[in-house]
């Protein structure tokens, strides 16, 4: 089925009464049991106001039509979510409100925020077909409940968007990344705290471990800026092989890579994300027993390849933090949730999807 | 503003309530004396007042976890309560409420500069987490202007802002973890060092809840490097809509300043008289503060200015030091006190799209001549979000009703324009019955189906946020299950 207006939608659901598989553009690996829903004809920029750094689209806007719009101005989604078809070898067109269903943020995330620090407002439809809105189109609301933060991230299965509202930024002049070779990763992760420590705005932090360990450090903005800051933060490692890379070009493809997690791209086996206090990630890392990691956010997100059918969560054991299954199976998605927090999620689920029908069982 | 009739049923059992408490808490943190629990009738929103029928005033998790627990057995409301600083009643008691303040919880319990955060007890002051930082470097971002008092607890409950938030988001984009006390005295723990949720971003919903959810008693925050420096440039233009257009301009350049402050004439006239801070006069006037080295506020500024200077300002004045800095914010920081020197005001705070900014500006002019009751305007222009200060004389007959009317009307019209009812000072019971011009009721039914999961009975700052007509039949059927 797909729809083509909210109140299409709308009344899609309110008629249901089996399981729906919630989809928007289907690049992301989230396909449930159920009827297929596809909301990709809810599609176009409803608003895009530059000067108050404001877009509105409809859920099944591509994301590359936002992004083309945003460049055209100079501005961009700062965020920076990555695009999951090469890791998942899923095809299709990716949209917004799947970047926001599932509150996808790339290496900019350590600096700046999440997708759900950038998102505004929305419209969706609930499980029982009613059409809610929450938040608006203005960068400070706090006029009743964070529905907005709820949505965000909620795979679809709170509610099916229909029109988000985001927050967007200035795209800067250039970058560059300063680039340290050579690291262990507890001295990697050290070295980016560092980085992320100084008053220098690093806008990406990430290591990759191997035969030859890089990590590199973001710095973003005008071009006299950018050229001081980078110096600056090359010598807060005055005893280690630093250089700087400033071909933008280059520098922009390296952080695509990292977002789009290209080192797993073509490698078997299942592929997971671990989230976690920034300074644990070595210890967790050392855990693993894995074929491949490398980190992101300073530490804060490690990327994981393992053997398929491998129970990480077993390997981890308690962390602050959570595991999510990106690419594979035989294994919960989410995080399994202490029995406080499960009872808040359920009580959550009951009365935003009273008839258990959008994306079932896909976040418990 | 109306208030539901307090539960009679529970102010006779008061003796039997206050013994439960000072069974579960130390001597001395249970404050039932009618000439002590007076000092807590209001929060900055004097207009209203009413003391809790008693106060608590516990020093932990598990004390509050134990008050909660008691008052949830015996059907008692309850108020939270962090500084007393809303300026919207989100802490104004009833009569039939315990009144939960966090003032005794203010300690420091980790500061971690390798993972850039810091966790504290709730009822420590928002300044005073800088202030346990600064040393090494580190500071808190969200600076709500009563952020020498406002309590860490109150800032997460309204989603506090503050003049940085353009480039540093407000208080739920700076809050990693919390520990939380529900209304049923089970203690949850939500996020943590970490920065994105497992599962729901049950942390965003309960930030900006108003108290409504839980009680919030520990918080992990997001803190930053200092800046290697600040300057702010300050521009005077002959009209609301040049600037207006400037602001538009300097954001669209990609410059990305920290802070955008417009104040208007009737502000700027206000100000120079109480604090002399040698303002231009003009129609509007704009600071933009820009961060970075030396080299890089040369930079930014060198943009910032070519832009003003193509929309004719009739001021335009860059700090060359720290004084000329602090003298060039001075009214601004002043602008509250030096309204408060001419009359009793009420401060508004609803959002606009920044582009809407003349047009209401112009409308919010009419209307002051239309109620008779004059208008200041100040506001942090970057994210739209307006403050508004409406004068009138609370010893005049009427005047109260006739400024709230007059305020109304401003915050309708703020949605009307595509914002909304309030940017950072939250709803309480001052916006509460505005909420329906802003919400259908099926938006409305949305949220109040999340309190019914986090406090089924509605004990926990009942009468707010909602209007009382819609939440009347969930606070009723509570009151029936006692």
């Amino acid at each position: 089925m797909r729809a083509e207006t909210e109140a299409d939608l709308a009344e899609l659901i309110a008629g249901a009464d089996g399981p729906l598989c919630l989809r928007g553009g289907g690049t992301r690996g989230a396909e449930v049991n159920g009827e297929v829903v596809e909301t990709g004809g809810l599609s176009g920029i409803t608003l895009y106001e530059p000067g108050s750094l404001t877009l509105v689209a409809r859920a099944g806007t591509p994301l590359a039509e936002i992004e083309a719009a945003l460049e055209a101005e100079g501005q961009r989604l700062p965020f920076e979510p990555m695009d999951h078809r090469d890791l998942l070898g899923t095809k299709g067109e990716p949209t917004i409100g799947g970047v926001v269903a599932a509150n996808v943020s790339g290496p900019r995330r350590v600096a700046v925020g999440a997708c759900r620090d950038f998102m505004l407002g929305v419209r969706f439809v609930d499980g029982a077909g009613q059409v809610i809105k929450n938040g608006g189109r203005v960068m400070k609301n706090v006029t009743g409940y964070d529905l907005v933060k709820l949505m965000t991230g909620s795979w679809g299965t709170l509610g099916v968007l229909t029109e988000v509202s985001l927050k967007v930024l200035p795209r800067p002049e250039t970058a560059a990344s300063v680039v340290i070779e050579g690291l262990e990763d507890g001295d990697a992760v050290g070295a980016m705290a560092r980085a992320l420590g100084s008053p220098f705005e690093v806008s990406g932090a990430a290591h990759l471990p191997g035969e030859l360990p890089v990590t590199m450090l973001r710095i973003e903005g005008f071009a006299g800026s950018v050229a001081y800051r980078a110096k600056r933060v090359a010598e807060l490692f005055p005893d280690m092989a630093v250089r700087i890379e400033e071909d933008g070009a280059r520098v922009a493809d390296i952080w695509r890579e990292i977002r789009d997690v290209a080192p797993f791209h073509g490698a078997p086996g299942d592929v997971w994300r671990v989230s976690c206090t920034p300074s644990d990630a070595p210890e967790l890392a050392g855990r693993m027993q894995a074929d491949a990691v490398f980190y992101d956010w300073g530490g804060g997100l490690i990327w994981v390849r393992v053997p398929k059918g491998t129970d990480l969560r077993a390997r981890l054991g308690a962390f602050d933090g959570h595991a999510t299954l990106v690419r594979g199976s035989g294994q919960p998605k989410f995080q399994p949730e202490t029995p406080e927090i499960a009872a808040l999620s359920n009580g959550l689920r009951a009365r935003f999807d009273p008839k258990g029908i959008l994306n079932a069982g896909l976040m418990g | 503003m109306q208030m539901p009739e307090p539960d009679a049923s529970v102010i006779s059992r008061k003796a039997q309530i206050v013994d439960r408490l000072k069974a579960v808490l130390p001597e001395g943190a249970v404050i039932f004396d009618e000439r002590e629990t007076r000092a807590y009738e209001c929060d900055a929103l004097t207009a209203y007042k009413c003391p809790p029928m008693a106060v608590v005033l516990p020093s932990t998790t598990q004390e509050v976890s134990e008050v909660l627990k008691t008052c949830h057995a015996m059907g008692v409301p309850v108020v939270p309560r962090g500084s007393g600083t809303s300026l919207a009643g989100g802490a104004l008691p009833t009569a039939d409420c315990v009144l939960l303040g966090v003032a005794r919880m203010a300690d420091v319990i980790e500061t971690d500069y390798e993972n850039r955060c810091i966790r504290v007890q709730t009822g420590r002051t928002n300044l005073s987490v800088t202030g346990a930082i600064e040393e090494d470097g580190f500071f808190y971002a969200p600076d709500p202007s009563s952020q020498l008092a406002c309590a860490i607890a109150g800032n997460i409950a309204m989603n506090s802002g503050g003049a940085h938030c353009l480039k540093y988001g407000v208080t739920t984009n700076n809050l990693l973890g919390v520990t939380m006390v529900k209304m049923d005295g089970t203690v949850i723990e939500l996020g943590g060092k970490h920065m994105d949720a497992g599962g729901y971003d049950l942390l965003g919903l309960i930030c900006g809840s108003e108290g409504q959810l839980g009680v919030v008693t520990e918080a992990t925050l997001r803190i930053l490097p200092k800046p290697e420096g600040a300057r702010p440039v300050l521009m005077g233009f002959d009209s609301n809509e040049v600037a207006g257009a400037c602001v538009a301009d300097i954001i669209r350049a990609g410059v990305l300043p920290v802070a955008i402050e417009f104040m208007d004439r009737p502000c700027i006239e206000a100000t120079e008289r109480f604090a002399k801070a040698g303002y231009p006069m003009c129609e509007a006037l704009l600071i933009v503060e820009v961060e970075g080295s030396a080299e890089e506020i040369d930079e930014q500024l060198a943009v910032i200015l070519d832009i003003a200077r193509r929309h004719d300002p009739v001021e335009l004045r860059e700090a060359k030091d720290a004084e000329e800095a602090a003298r060039i914010w001075l009214g601004r920081k002043s602008a509250f006190g030096a309204m408060g020197q001419i009359n009793d005001y009420m401060c508004l705070d609803g959002t606009i799209p920044v582009s809407e900014l003349p047009y209401v500006l112009r409308r919010i002019g009419e209307m002051s001549k239309d109620y008779g009751l004059d208008v200041a305007n100040v506001f942090h222009a970057g994210d739209g979000n307006m403050h508004p200060l409406i004068l009138f004389d609370a010893n005049k007959e009427g005047d109260l009703e006739l400024c709230e009317a007059f305020g109304a009307d401003i915050l309708r019209l703020c949605v009307e324009v595509g914002g909304c009812l309030t940017g950072e000072h939250g709803v309480g019971i001052e916006k509460r019955d505005l909420m329906v011009d802003q919400f259908d009721p099926a938006d409305l039914e949305a949220q109040m189906a999340v309190k019914d999961v986090f406090d089924p009975e509605w004990l926990l700052n009942p009468a707010k946020v909602f209007p009382l007509a819609a939440s009347d039949a969930r606070r009723s059927m509570a009151l029936a299950a006692e």
